[in-house]
């Protein structure tokens, strides 16, 4: 479970993250929406760690994220990334980019390490892409292994910031089915996005931030169907 | 107009001499470059990362090291040093130099490749769980490496071409050597053509052997 | 040319007036071959972008043999060299001479890149307005490649200017070589190399930041 607590977060004199409260359960599928700047990936980051936080608390499990005595690099196998920008390691075949973490991470062996590599790769459709560098990836199938990637750690958290946005309109949905496949088989998954549509169809719940506070959380039925602050009709209205 | 006598009997008669400190010559830069890629790694990341002293010592090594001569540095690791009381041998005097030079042009060269690699990569890494000292040696570097290795063949052949002014502090390198064979049989001509050839040939070897290299390493 | 044994050993005030006619030749020479060299060097980098093919098998080995040779072997071997062909050059001259083709070796790489900067497109552009060759060399490619690779031109200038130093084996007493001569009197090393280290850094360092200045800005 993830816990957030009070969560305040400035760069430099800039307020981004203002009283942020929230709490993810396992098995739970929540997307972030909001309009851009308005602090939803900066969220994420602060949940990984990534970002340092000013106020407030963050609780992985029961484990203090940013405190001093976490080890945040054994918290963060708990925790797979994926970003906008997928971040494909060049220098490394895409199997190689797979196994890479486990083995140096989890100190896997490196037969283990590959046993898995394929195994998730073949998991997000790219079983026939295991010894292929990532520049002869497009960007969905580049994208898809950034999510193999992740996986490999065996998380229980997966966090998505705007998996898609900087996917060509054709290679979005191979991204979005890999990650609906996800959900559908249990994993605890927040989401940032723009796709309002995978946000009403896969998520348990969603998030509407507004200016660094969670401006409404709810159902994708209500969100959608019956949302209650102006801020958030307004919001809607603009992308329809 | 041709009423010299070239005489090349004794120089070729020298050959194996001047191969074998071809070999001293191709050892210096070799060991120089070693080190000089080691210490530019730490002052390019102590450019990058510290402030204070340690980046102000940084910055003055590069700046030093690439805006005064190499024979300048050649004589301040010679009789520079030698009044301080520290006397080094010609072939300490001769890498130390070069590894200083060396040091200097290859840490903006890594501070080029370092900035060229963007930092998502760096946080990619961290997600996943890997340490600082992880995502440097796993990611970071391998990418920065290849950016980095036509400057460092560069760097390479100045290396070899920077340690002929050994032969100015009384090193025996292809250059020593040649000056010190020429200079007791008066063929000096004959004498640095040959050294001349053996050290093109150097180059081009080494370049060969870079592009050969290059295609095993770089796949992607 | 050698100064008579001294009886005053410390560093005089005349010390240093003979310091700065000794920067002055270094300036001289520097200036010489960089000049000539700059010219030569434009030319060979035109030929090279127009000849193509016959340019690139004539030519640039011809050049290359200058990238890849020790400068101090070139410098040795044209100096014993010249009288061989009749040509009795004093020390300066041996080494504008070969200071210039060096340079030139450097700057017809740097200017051909300059041509190719310039693109096609744009050449095309300017011929269809009605310029003739030359005209479209003098005011397309010209301003436009020149911008492109003067930061470039001035790294290839400094160092020659910090090479100029060797030319001192062949007698010519420039900066360094008059250190060397007045630590060798003086035993003052320290002080004296200082003095000549400042003066290569002074003139050096605020260019070569000028040109990274003007590199960045021209780059946005």
């Amino acid at each position: 479970m993830i816990e957030i607590r009070g969560l305040e977060k400035f760069f430099g004199n800039l307020q981004v993250l203002k009283g942020v409260d929230l709490d993810v359960r396992k098995g739970e599928v929540l997307s972030i929406i909001g309009a851009s700047g308005s602090g939803k990936s900066t969220l994420l980051y602060c949940i990984n760690g990534l970002e340092p936080i000013q106020k407030g608390s963050i609780k992985v499990d029961g484990t203090d994220v940013h405190a001093k005595s976490t080890n945040i690099n054994h918290l963060r196998q708990k925790m797979g990334m994926v970003f906008q920008q997928w971040n494909s390691f060049p220098h490394l075949t895409a199997l190689e980019n797979v196994a890479l973490a486990p083995k140096i991470v989890k100190g896997m062996s490196k037969a283990q390490a590959r046993d898995i590599a394929a195994k998730q790769l073949e998991h997000v459709g790219l079983g026939d892409k295991l010894d292929a560098y990532p520049s002869a990836l497009s960007g969905g199938q580049q994208q898809r292994l950034a999510i193999a990637r992740a996986l490999a750690m065996e998380p229980t958290y997966m966090l998505f910031d705007e998996a898609t946005s900087a996917l060509d309109p054709e290679l979005v949905g191979e991204v979005l089915d890999a990650m609906r496949l996800l959900a559908q088989e249990g994993m605890t998954m927040i989401c940032v996005t723009h796709e309002m549509g995978f946000a009403r169809d896969v998520s348990d719940r969603v998030a509407f931030v507004h200016e660094g506070i969670i401006e409404e959380i709810d159902t994708p039925t209500e969100i959608f169907g019956a949302p209650k602050s102006d801020l958030l009709k307004k919001f809607l209205s603009n992308i329809r | 107009m041709f009423d010299y006598n070239f005489h090349w009997r004794p120089v070729l008669k020298n050959i194996p001499d001047l191969l074998e400190a071809a070999a001293v010559t191709l050892q210096v830069a070799v060991i120089s470059m070693v080190i000089g890629i080691l210490i530019g790694l730490v002052l390019a990341l102590t450019r990058m990362h510290l402030s204070g002293p340690a980046r102000w010592i940084a910055s003055t090594w590069v700046e030093v090291a690439r805006n005064t001569p190499a024979l300048f540095q050649l004589f301040f690791f010679g009789f520079g040093l030698g009044a301080m009381g520290v006397h080094l041998s010609p072939y300490v005097i001769v890498v130390s130099a070069l590894s200083f030079n060396c040091a200097g042009y290859l840490a903006e060269n890594f501070r080029g490749g370092f900035q060229a690699i963007p930092t998502t990569q760096f946080r990619a890494a961290r997600s996943l769980g890997m340490t600082v000292w992880q995502s440097y040696t796993r990611i970071i570097i391998p990418q920065v490496f290849r950016i980095v290795y036509h400057p460092i063949t560069n760097q390479m052949v100045w290396a070899v071409l920077m340690s002929s002014l050994g032969m100015l502090v009384g090193f025996r390198e292809l250059s020593g050597e040649t000056q010190a064979l020429a200079s007791r049989t008066y063929r000096i001509f004959e004498y640095f053509a040959v050294t001349a050839v053996i050290y093109y040939a150097v180059v081009k070897i080494i370049l060969a052997g870079s592009r050969l290299l290059a295609m095993r390493l770089f796949r992607y | 040319m050698e100064p008579t044994i001294s009886f005053f050993s410390g560093f005089q005030l005349s010390d240093l007036w003979y310091l700065a006619e000794a920067a002055w030749r270094t300036l001289l020479i520097s200036a010489c071959a960089i000049a000539i060299g700059t010219t030569l060097g434009a030319v060979f980098g035109w030929m090279l972008y127009e000849g193509k093919l016959a340019a690139t098998l004539t030519l640039n080995p011809i050049l290359d043999v200058f990238r890849s040779v020790p400068l101090i072997i070139q410098l040795v071997l044209f100096y014993n060299f010249a009288p061989i062909i009749g040509l009795n050059l004093d020390p300066f001259m041996s080494g504008v001479v070969i200071l210039s083709i060096y340079c030139a070796s450097l700057v017809a790489n740097v200017a051909r890149g300059g041509m190719e900067a310039v693109g096609k497109p744009m050449r095309r552009a300017a011929r269809s307005l009605g310029m003739s060759y030359w005209q479209d060399l003098r005011h397309v490619v010209l301003p436009i490649g020149g911008r492109a690779v003067f930061p470039s031109w001035v790294g290839v200038a400094l160092g020659v200017m910090k090479d100029s130093a060797l030319v001192s084996v062949l007698g010519y007493i420039e900066l360094l070589k008059a250190s060397q001569i007045l630590v060798t009197r003086t035993q003052e090393p320290l002080l004296i190399l200082t003095i000549a280290g400042a003066f290569y850094f002074a003139l050096s360092y605020p260019i070569s930041r000028y040109a990274a200045a003007l590199e960045q800005r021209w780059s946005t």
